[in-house]
């Protein structure tokens, strides 16, 4: 066995990385989707709506910006499959999964400062996503991906 | 000074507009901390420095757009947007803009 590992460095590395992006990239994403999943249950009475508000004279007593980020990127694993999936075509399911708990993770933390500051809701909520870092420049890669939630917390003087 | 992003203060009224006011930085992150990241890489996750950093950089794009709508004389800034752009490699744009008022 160690010769066999011995004696192809290259394709053993490459066999390595692969799982372990494979097992740390699973877990990693199914804990982040059950802390979702539980914090958005928490934070569902706070009103989300990307609309912007039109509120009553005497309605409001304060308003102020709220934001929430996050940068992330996936493993080893699920980058060769999305390459792989370039030849092919297709959904690209590792990417989807990917970005859709970034936008999720960013509403949350939004979320969570507006909670914090004694917000009652939340208007004109915005989401922008971009790539950053070092493949963000070049052609068919994606790097490491930032998703941005911001919007207008509002409070209210008679909740 | 009070930030919104939608068209107005709610619950305030505007009674002057001083045209847009805007404010941006070009941050790029320190060796270290790019290693990490491209440790990070291979097991996937969040890029926990990554992440502050941009949020700090997007703060300071923000305290340079409520400075200049200071000088202008202005307490508010509505409709605020944030854009951001890769410039180089490992740097990037932070930018945000709006238009700076003054509310009763």
């Amino acid at each position: 066995m160690l010769e066999i590992v011995l004696s192809y460095p290259d394709l053993s590395l490459f066999l390595a990385l692969m799982v372990l992006g494979y097992t740390c990239g699973t877990v990693a994403e199914k804990r982040h989707y059950r802390s979702i999943i539980r914090r958005e249950k928490e934070l569902v009475k706070l009103m989300v709506v990307n609309a912007d508000g039109h509120f009553a004279e005497g309605a409001v007593r304060t308003a102020f910006l709220v934001n929430g980020s996050m940068v992330v990127s996936n493993d080893y694993f699920k980058r060769l499959l999305a390459i792989l999936r370039n030849i092919f075509g297709g959904r690209v399911k590792a990417y989807e999964s990917l970005i859709d708990r970034a936008r999720r993770e960013a509403i949350l933390r939004m979320k969570e400062e507006a909670r914090a500051k004694g917000a009652h809701m939340i208007v004109n909520l915005r989401l922008e996503t971009s790539t950053i870092g070092r493949a963000a420049n070049k052609k068919n890669r994606i790097g490491s991906i930032e998703t941005l939630a911001y919007g207008t917390a509002v409070v209210m003087n008679r909740p | 000074m009070i930030l919104t992003n939608v068209g107005s203060v709610p619950g305030k009224k505007i009674v002057e507009h001083f045209g847009i006011v805007q404010g941006s930085t070009v941050r790029a992150k320190h060796l270290g901390r790019d290693m990490m990241a491209g440790l990070k890489n291979l097991v996937g996750g969040e890029l926990k420095g990554y992440t502050e950093l941009l949020q700090e950089s997007r703060q300071e794009a923000m305290d340079r757009m409520t400075a200049q709508a200071r000088q202008l004389g202005a307490n508010a800034v509505i409709n605020i947007r944030f854009a951001t752009s890769s410039v180089a490699q490992g740097a990037a744009e932070l930018f945000a803009y709006g238009t700076a008022v003054r509310v009763e």
